[in-house]
């Protein structure tokens, strides 16, 4: 019995339509071992997770658990089989309780004895490590701490096999740590994890067997101890690649934009930026670093014109008449009119830079719609625009007259970056620009970021990954809570250093209170 | 097996959604879709009345295309439709459920009455109509710019507001009916002008309906370039897909939808003018008789694309004529009409969900291995 892999997948294949989400995967996980389950954004492997845990039901193929082959309908028959799946959106009620998000869809008898749940909460917590106060409310919480309440809330319900969705994705250095302290611990414990993630350091530091996906096809599975980052990343993208981006010295550095003192507030009136200042140069890529939901969105909302301001300017310095300008509370129609040229790539790239059922020449139009007197649409000069960044970008798509939606994550980022850039800005916004991209499309991006930069473009780059923003930008901000909390030089500054800049707003908090 | 969960075994069903579909796969589907309505028709009228589903469809066809008469009637209220199903667009484009196209349109009646009863015998004609057509558009354009008005600064919701506002059209027309009673003690408005036909829409080429079908089909094509080709037309699909991108761009959204409402109204004024001066030369509550809702699904079905609106428009006048001539013709109740008209209708629709979506039957195969995997366990 010892043998016997805590679950096992058989030649799993699921489709969606005519795209091929996972072909024929193969993978099994012993008790008290962590798996990692590495690929590429679209390589499969939420996917293949999900059918696990109940979401999706495979097209092809077996699932074991202890030995006997189960059917998995509904998250219901997860939990029976003792799964337990820790989501990457948090799926937590947040006016209650974390005891209250423990125990809620449990079916017990009577009445819940809700010191009796904190009890076994706190008895998990302290086998397990875990730093939690089970009457702390959820809105309450940092995002580890939710993330925290979702891992006991899973293994609450007596899961024995746990399955993290790029659980790292969201917290500092330092947190992660602590979470992979607690996986080891579980592990020791007994314990089948899986843990999906595209972080090739993390797979190596926490996991022992690594499975890894391209494009929905198996490739190998190998021991962490017999393999490095570069055999690792030619499994994912299957070819070999550099991984470095070129930074050049800033040169003729002047400053484009001055944000001074800006607060702007929630429609519930918190404060989502509190005397934020910082100054952006041209020829300079500046990072922006924080925990996400910090306020980095606000930020560069703010300055795009989509954001009203409690107090504060942002004067932008007219790169050749050297005049300035008060952005404040103009809209993104009054600012392009005064001759700002500022591009801005939003976090929410359907949902806001593009329209995803338009093809790509009407959203190529979208900046440029309104030129001329006529009361009809000119569509030559987007079409062109259009084929141009399709051409230089090399944009996969059937054609011009594509639905940017049917496009893949990287190439609709293409598409919204090319339309950006071709406006020859003077200032360029990117909010998380390579999420969700594959390792291919995330390295053109961080060049046509540096090919801005070099041509005297003040860039501003938020990210989520440190070692990208300690590899591409010139200075980085840290933001935490709303403020900024320290901006430092990104050639001499260390992950570490940023990690806890990044929590500095917060734990300012604790201590008031 | 040590846990206590329950053997399950694959659902017999399951729904999943397809990908892109081909246009012409998607128009088969939809042609099934109209054939296994007849036959399910033909089902209900031989076991509902003993008739000849044949010749009962054969009536069908005649209620549209059986006399040159029928066919003018079948346009007419072809036109009328697809006035009211234009008018509906541009705001449903932009995700603004204007379901107040019904009050709009009879608030165009009404302004049409008032113009026709207090001024139809005074002006020439010639001055006449352009008055009547400002009265309907304005009458038009401020029922429906109310509801924007509050949906764009105060963010309240169209579709209840819409709605309520057709019954403070039907009231104000109640009461107005109240004043123009004729004869007295009817309790209807009777023909306007009848001897003098003062205010009435003139015949052309002796064909009373021609110029109503004309003016229609003059806004089809407006409506159809100014959607699609128009900076006005741009702005309405982007803020209707995205109303976070329109203002990333600069859009003025209060604006838009105002704007955008304001048009619904005016082409629902003229379908008003069309309906009174043009058509009935009188005003009831129910001139507008339902169109204002049916106009909704004409539109849907043609996924907004005013050429395709003929179509749909088409479809439905074609089912509704011809199921009240299978009324008359057989000496059947007038519900049979309806039930037809419902029940050809609910497979139209119905074919929606199979155009987007396909069913997966359970596996013969993997169920076997279940079995055979069970007793193995034993």
């Amino acid at each position: 019995m010892t043998n016997t892999p805590a679950i096992e997948l058989r030649n799993i294949t699921k489709r969606f339509g005519n795209v091929c989400a996972n072909n024929n995967i193969s993978l099994s996980v012993q008790k008290g071992e962590i798996l990692s389950l590495l690929g590429e954004n679209g390589s499969g492997k939420t996917t293949l997770m999900n059918m696990i845990s109940g979401i999706y039901f495979p097209d092809e193929g077996e699932i074991i658990i202890g030995g006997e082959e189960v059917v998995i309908r509904s998250p219901k028959d997860a939990f029976d089989y003792k799964i337990g799946m820790i989501h990457q959106h948090f799926k937590l009620v947040d006016v209650f309780t974390a005891a209250e998000n423990i125990v809620l869809g449990l079916n017990g008898e009577g009445k819940f004895n809700i010191n009796q749940v904190s009890r076994n909460v706190a008895e998990i917590s302290s086998k397990y490590g875990f730093e939690i106060d089970p009457n702390k409310k959820i809105y309450e919480m940092s995002v580890s701490e939710k993330q925290t309440v979702e891992i006991i809330k899973v293994l609450y319900r007596g899961a024995d096999i746990l399955i993290l969705d790029e659980p790292t994705a969201v917290l500092t250095p330092q947190e992660t740590e602590k979470l992979f302290a607690v996986l080891r611990r579980m592990r020791d414990d007994g314990k089948a994890i899986i843990i999906i993630t595209h972080k090739l350091h993390e797979v190596l530091a926490i996991s022992d067997r690594v499975t890894v996906l391209r494009k929905g096809e198996y490739i190998d599975t190998v021991k962490t101890s017999e393999t490095d980052e570069m055999a690792l990343t030619e499994m994912m993208v299957g070819k070999k690649v550099s991984l470095n981006i070129d930074r050049s010295e800033p040169k003729n550095t002047e400053e484009r934009l001055l944000v001074e003192h800006i607060d702007c507030l929630s429609r519930e009136g918190v404060k989502l930026l509190d005397d934020v200042s910082f100054t952006a140069r041209s020829g300079e890529i500046l990072g922006i670093a924080g925990i996400a939901g910090s306020g980095q969105r606000e930020l560069l909302e703010a300055i795009a014109g989509l954001q009203h301001l409690e107090e504060g300017r942002i004067i932008y310095i007219d790169p050749t008449t050297k005049q300035e300008e008060d952005l404040k509370d103009k809209t993104p129609l009054q600012i392009r009119n005064m001759g700002v040229r500022l591009s801005f790539v939003p976090e929410d790239r359907l949902g806001m830079g593009l329209v995803g059922n338009m093809d790509i020449v009407d959203n190529m139009m979208l900046r440029s719609y309104t030129k001329g007197n006529s009361a009809f649409l000119q569509r030559k000069e987007p079409k062109d625009l259009a084929e141009r960044v399709i051409k230089q970008l090399g944009v996969v798509t059937p054609g011009a007259s594509t639905p940017v939606r049917r496009l893949s994550g990287g190439n609709v980022q293409k598409v919204l970056v090319g339309r950006e850039i071709a406006s020859s800005p003077t200032v360029l916004m990117a909010a998380y620009p390579v999420r969700g991209l594959d390792i291919n499309s995330s390295y053109m991006i961080y060049n046509l970021l540096n090919e801005q930069k070099e041509k005297g473009v003040a860039v501003i780059f938020v990210g989520e990954d440190l070692d990208v923003l300690l590899e591409l930008s010139d200075r980085i901000l840290v933001i935490g809570g709303g403020k900024v909390t320290g901006i430092v030089d990104a050639r001499t500054t260390t992950k570490e250093e940023i990690g806890l800049l990044m929590t500095k707003a917060k734990g300012g908090e604790a201590n008031d209170k | 097996m040590t846990n206590n969960a329950v053997k399950h075994s694959e659902p017999l069903l399951r729904v999943s959604k397809r990908a892109e579909v081909v246009w012409w796969k998607g128009w088969i589907i939809r042609g099934i879709s109209i054939v296994l309505a007849l036959i399910a028709c033909a089902f209900i009228i031989v076991l509902l009345t003993g008739q000849n589903p044949i010749e009962v469809y054969g009536a069908l066809i005649k209620g549209s295309f059986g006399s040159s008469r029928k066919v003018w009637i079948m346009l007419q209220n072809l036109a009328m439709l697809l006035c009211v199903s234009l008018a509906v667009t541009p705001a449903f484009k932009m995700r603004f459920w204007n379901i107040g196209a019904e009050g709009q349109v009879l608030m165009g009646c009404l302004a049409t009455s008032v113009c026709m009863i207090y001024l139809g015998d005074k002006l020439p004609i010639g001055l006449l109509i352009p008055i009547m057509l400002i009265a309907s558009v304005l009458a038009g354009v401020i029922w429906a710019v109310i509801p924007a008005i509050f949906n764009a600064n105060w963010k309240t919701n169209e579709t209840l507001f819409t709605l309520m506002m057709n019954y403070v059209a039907t009231q104000l027309v109640a009461f107005c009916i109240v004043f123009w009673e004729n004869p007295l003690g009817s309790n209807t408005v009777g023909v306007i002008n009848s001897s003098t036909q003062g205010g009435w829409l003139p015949v052309i080429f002796g064909q009373k309906y021609l110029l109503n079908i004309l003016v229609v089909a003059a806004l089809t094509v407006g409506l159809y370039i100014y959607l699609k080709y128009s900076k006005q037309g741009y702005e309405i699909s982007v803020v209707g897909e995205s109303v976070n991108t329109a203002k990333y761009v600069g859009i003025n959204v209060k604006k838009v939808i105002i704007r955008t409402m304001a048009i619904s109204g005016a082409i629902c004024g003229v379908a008003g003018l069309l309906l009174v001066s043009g058509t009935d030369h009188t005003i009831s509550t129910t001139t507008v008789g339902g169109m204002g809702f049916t106009a909704i699904m004409v539109s849907w079905l043609a996924k907004f694309n005013p050429a395709l609106m003929t179509l749909t428009s088409f479809l439905i006048v074609f089912l509704d004529r011809g199921a009240s001539e299978i009324a008359t013709a057989f000496r059947l109740n007038e519900s049979v009409a309806d039930i037809l008209t419902g029940v050809i209708l609910f497979f139209i629709i119905g074919s929606e969900f199979f155009v987007n979506y396909k069913l997966n039957l359970r596996k013969k195969h993997n169920q076997g291995n279940l079995s055979a995997s069970a007793k193995e366990g034993k």
